[in-house]
């Protein structure tokens, strides 16, 4: 991990009247990282980008990008961040090519006909560059945002929720290229995302907000490695083993059962043991399935997803 | 700057509604100059009834001059309402279509911004006026050709035709920072909401209103319209009486001036402070 932070922010909070959206938040995001920001609904996600993009005032807190306050210096900043937030909206009475032309130009930088174009296709959109985007389906102004986003070579990407409204062949090529933008580019990637799945696929670190405030930052090795895992064994003679199961120490473990299936919540070494255990005690093991995922983490660390 | 200027511009003139006004006032230039084509003469005639046997009058009174004082007169109480479409939809427009989450994303100042949006702003009722005065007073002097300005206002005061230009260049001028303040005062209300038709209705109101506070023979009242900018819109009428009285003209052009930047000043904090949520 490159130790040149990207993002830092310290004691974030943003309060709406009473309402506290977002609640001494802490970030880092280094250089080179897919940093994948997760939260439940509500958690305060959105309020948080908007921040860092200084689209809405904290309460307090401090923000840094490139080492640099955003307050201070708002223009160099923003000259290296390409962002979606939320849905991408664009004038709709403009074609594609107006719309990125005009974006290109208050990006400060002169981009060429080519680049535009080059965008556009990189895409899939450049046969319909000319086309009012008030025609384009969502999964094509998602794309269209993807492509603003990266129009004037932004060191930072910011992506909130790219692949809404994309169909699985879309999603994966957005994948495909938010994993080329990091690894060739060399681009660092804050992704908010509700498909936990993306972001376990793609993010080198990841963060869990939930009511505005931090649950668990870290690699996403580092956070999935430290918890339980759910794990269903399929095994033969299966009113025998439970009556052993519940007569060992297994039982603490025990979680349900159905049909030819047990399920626990074991360490990774515990499935070794447990295997290992009902191997010896004559039961046939057939199969140990996972099922711990980012989605059950996720699940556990906001009590359940969304409040 | 300029660039945000001309994409604001490029941004206008894409909408539909910066039409409306173009064709508003070409339309309405063109009825009452075929109008005028047809029954004119008729039109001076009374104007000039009983004048006739005290004065003798040479040349021709309905002449382009005559016709663009006359349009000018009839449309620029309306200019208004076709102003307030494009203002009002200049900040509204964008937290509707929420691409301020597009462009305040950018390396772009906020600041920068709703100066360029006021700019434009200010060049569109230019554009709109300079419009009306190549309708109204170009296509007329061609069609009706030139000759002495007949003004009728207080009285009727007749001017050579080597003493009229000046006079509109001057009226149009004014009238341009009239439509200027009608113009950011829908600004301001659309830098507060998410929707181009509440400053649209709020600007109108608060004209009718202030018009009709004016009118009141009431002592507060009349004690506060020096302060009302509808007092001082119709100040362009100046140019075309015999003595032009130059000192309310600069005063009504202060207070004028004195509400646009104040209106600037206002929807700027506003705008700078804001929270976008669109």
């Amino acid at each position: 991990m490159n130790s040149e932070q990207v993002i830092e922010v310290r004691g974030l909070t943003k309060k709406f009247g009473n309402l506290i959206a977002v609640n001494n938040l802490d970030l880092n995001v280094y250089r080179g990282d897919v940093f994948g920001f997760l939260g439940p609904n509500g958690a305060g996600k959105s309020t948080t980008i908007r921040m860092l993009l200084s689209l809405i005032k904290p309460t307090s807190g401090e923000m840094k990008i490139f080492g640099r306050s955003i307050s201070k210096d708002r223009k160099e900043i923003f000259s290296k961040i390409g962002a979606i937030v939320e849905k991408p909206d664009f004038y709709l009475y403009l074609s594609a090519y107006k719309n990125l032309e005009i974006l290109g130009k208050l990006s400060g930088t002169d981009i060429s006909t080519k680049k535009l174009m080059s965008m556009l296709e990189l895409v899939g959109l450049d046969k319909r560059y000319k086309s009012k985007v008030k025609t384009f389906s969502h999964g094509m102004k998602q794309r269209l945002g993807i492509a603003q986003a990266l129009l004037h070579d932004p060191e930072l990407i910011i992506l909130d929720e790219p692949t809404t409204g994309l169909d699985p062949q879309g999603m994966k090529e957005i994948r495909d290229l938010i994993i080329y933008l990091s690894r060739e580019k060399g681009k660092t990637i804050f992704l908010s995302s509700h498909i936990l799945h993306e972001v376990e696929l793609i993010s080198t670190r990841m963060i869990i907000i939930n009511r505005g405030t931090t649950q668990v930052e870290g690699t996403v090795d580092e956070l999935l490695k430290t918890d339980k895992i759910k794990v269903t064994f399929e095994i033969d003679k299966i009113e025998d083993a439970l009556r052993l199961v519940n007569e060992s120490s297994w039982q603490n473990n025990f979680k349900s059962t159905s049909k030819n299936e047990i399920n626990f919540e074991l360490t990774k070494n515990e499935i070794a043991e447990l295997n290992k255990y009902l191997i010896e005690k004559g039961f046939s093991v057939s199969a140990i399935i996972p099922v711990r995922s980012l989605e059950d983490f996720f699940l556990k660390i906001t009590d359940g997803g969304a409040k | 700057m300029i660039t945000l200027v001309l994409i604001e511009l490029q941004k206008m003139f894409k909408k539909w509604r910066t039409y409306i006004g173009i064709i508003a006032i070409g339309l309405l230039t063109i009825i009452v100059q075929l109008v005028l084509y047809f029954t004119g003469k008729n039109f001076v005639d009374a104007q000039m009834r009983g004048m006739e046997q005290s004065f003798v009058i040479v040349g021709n009174l309905l002449n382009g001059y005559f016709i663009a004082r006359l349009i000018l007169t009839l449309l620029i109480i309306h200019i208004p309402f076709l102003v307030v479409l494009v203002g009002g939809d200049l900040l509204a427009g964008e937290a509707t279509a929420g691409t301020y989450r597009m462009i305040l994303t950018r390396p772009v100042s906020r600041l920068q911004v709703i100066t360029s949006k006021f700019i434009a702003g200010m060049l569109y009722v230019i554009i709109l006026l300079a419009w009306l005065a190549f309708l109204s007073l170009g296509v007329s002097l061609i069609v009706f050709g030139s000759g002495p300005l007949l003004s009728i206002g207080s009285g009727i005061v007749i001017f050579a035709e080597n003493d009229i230009l000046w006079r509109f260049l001057g009226a149009y001028a004014f009238a341009a920072l009239s439509m200027t303040t009608v113009m950011f005062i829908s600004i301001v209300f659309s830098s507060l909401v998410e929707n181009a038709i509440g400053p649209i209705v709020s600007t109108m109101a608060i004209i009718i209103i202030f018009l009709i506070v004016s009118a009141i023979p009431v002592d507060f009242l009349q004690n506060i319209k020096p302060y009302l900018f509808t007092t001082h819109m119709s100040q362009w009428n100046n140019f075309f009486n015999d003595e032009v009285n130059y000192k309310e003209i600069y005063n009504s052009s202060w207070i004028l001036l004195v509400h646009i930047v104040g209106l600037y000043a206002i929807t700027t904090y506003i705008f700078i402070k804001k929270d976008i949520l669109s």
